[in-house]
């Protein structure tokens, strides 16, 4: 059976849950500390995006397997103002010299896959998988 | 690599946790670069430092197990300012490999054939103050035996003003052999310029002809930093000055022609201001001071004298150019 679970992000408290819920589910996946505390970071990143920016979104997690391997999936999703220029915000030093933080670049460094998709005015999901090695 | 990385690291923490000595401490700073070398980011070492520690503290309290749980977050953020560092670092490598090219590209679009005359003594140096530059020079024999010199100088540094220098050097090909008259000459590069230019971009330039059948030099100058005339009979230095305004304002423009007769060991100097306005001890040095720097080497060869006024500039100013700098040399021989 696998594991699922969905946190609304409309505020700080959000972020903290879906962290909480990342970090669980990754101990249960079987990530080690390092990797446990990389996934946390990758979520907190992308809800913080999302109170930031659309307001409110949601954070989906889940176990995933695929030819053999196993590992685990964050599902960021909003109805925001989407973002306009995708190669600019995952471009090196772009968000990070404004001390936002990581940025999208980081969330990527920080997983194995990484997929955008934005819509003007209609939203943004981004899709994000570490797997276990 | 992670299990030898665990085996060397258990070793040195061993030793320290004995003896601690300030060798142990040396070899974990050099076992620090081995770690950057093979990509370790911060996070895994605050991790293999914990796991090794567990293993050899018994009954580590709860409390310090734990506190690791924040220093690992905390480092999380440093490995990522890391990698992005490291990322940016790549990325500058790349655009610098990028720049040598196009600064060699640069410089095939200068002359470079020996000046061999029986009656002209010529030097030329110039000297970029970053890898690409905005000065220009120029200088051919035509077919007649005429010998043309130019110094040019965009206003603006780096690589817009390097791309604005090779339009100089292409209009100036068009020219064809009739056009020879300095002040005909800036009158056509700058129709080139005008229309080709941003408005807020502007060229200078001084250009000149020495005709060896009457030993005349004619030059003109568009706003150029003046240059100098050295007579040789006298012993004195004279300002290189003529009227006229930058390439590249105006479409229309009239030069004025000024000539004057060039006896044996005269010699004109063209310069761009990257030479004036060299800063020594922070101040800018006079014009008096390149013409006495001059006036100390006369018994040099013309190439001589501008290598050596550079290399004697360039060290006043700790070798740390601020502007491009180009200095020419055409003496009548003996």
């Amino acid at each position: 059976m696998q594991v699922q679970t969905h946190v609304d992000i409309n505020s700080e408290w959000g972020i903290v849950a879906a962290r909480q819920a990342g970090r669980k589910l990754a101990r249960e996946v079987g990530f080690g500390s390092v990797d446990q505390a990389r996934i946390t970071t990758a979520i907190s990143e992308l809800a913080r995006n999302i109170y930031l920016y659309a307001d409110q979104g949601q954070i989906k997690i889940e176990e995933v397997a695929e030819g053999g391997k196993r590992g685990m999936k964050i599902i960021a999703s909003d109805q925001g103002p989407g973002i306009k220029d995708l190669r600019r915000v995952m471009e090196d030093g772009f968000t990070t010299s404004g001390g936002l933080g990581a940025g999208l670049p980081g969330v990527k460094r920080l997983m194995d896959d990484f997929a955008i998709e934005s819509e003007l005015n209609q939203g943004t999901v981004i899709t994000a998988v570490k797997w276990l090695r | 690599m992670q299990v030898s990385m665990y085996r060397l690291y258990k070793d040195m923490l061993t030793s320290y946790l004995r003896d601690k000595s300030e060798t142990a401490l040396y070899h974990a700073q050099q076992f620090s670069k081995q770690m950057m070398e093979q990509d370790m980011s911060p996070e895994e070492t605050v991790s293999l430092h914990l796991s090794v520690f567990q293993e050899l503290a018994e009954d580590l309290p709860e409390e310090v197990t734990d506190s690791f749980d924040l220093l690992l977050e905390v480092m999380i953020g440093y490995g990522l300012a890391y990698r992005e560092h490291q990322s940016l670092r790549d990325r500058q490598q790349e655009l610098e490999s990028e720049l040598n090219v196009a600064a060699q590209m640069q410089r095939t679009l200068l002359p470079d054939k020996q000046v061999d005359t029986e009656e002209i003594d010529f030097g030329v140096i110039s000297v970029p103050a970053g890898k690409m530059s905005g000065d220009y020079y120029h200088y051919d024999e035509d077919s007649v035996g005429n010998f043309a010199v130019a110094v040019a100088d965009v206003i603006g540094k780096g690589v817009p003003a390097a791309m604005s220098m090779s339009m100089i050097k292409y209009a100036m090909d068009t020219l064809t052999d009739k056009q020879t008259e300095p002040a005909g000459v800036l009158e056509s590069l700058n129709r080139v310029v005008e229309r080709n230019i941003d408005e807020d971009m502007f060229i200078t330039m001084m250009y000149g002809v020495y005709y060896p059948e009457s030993h005349q030099f004619h030059f003109a100058s568009a706003g150029h930093e003046p240059g100098f005339f050295y007579r040789s009979a006298a012993d004195t230095f004279e300002s290189l000055e003529a009227k006229g305004l930058v390439l590249g304002v105006s479409p229309k423009v009239r030069y004025e022609e000024r000539g004057f007769r060039l006896d044996p060991g005269d010699f004109v100097v063209f310069l761009s201001d990257g030479v004036t306005e060299s800063r020594v001890d922070g101040e800018f040095i006079e014009r008096d001071t390149v013409v006495s720097m001059i006036k100390e080497r006369l018994h040099l060869s013309a190439q001589e004298i501008v290598n050596e006024l550079f290399e004697e500039l360039e060290k006043a100013q700790e070798f740390q150019l601020r502007d491009d700098f180009t200095l020419m040399i055409l003496r009548r021989k003996f």
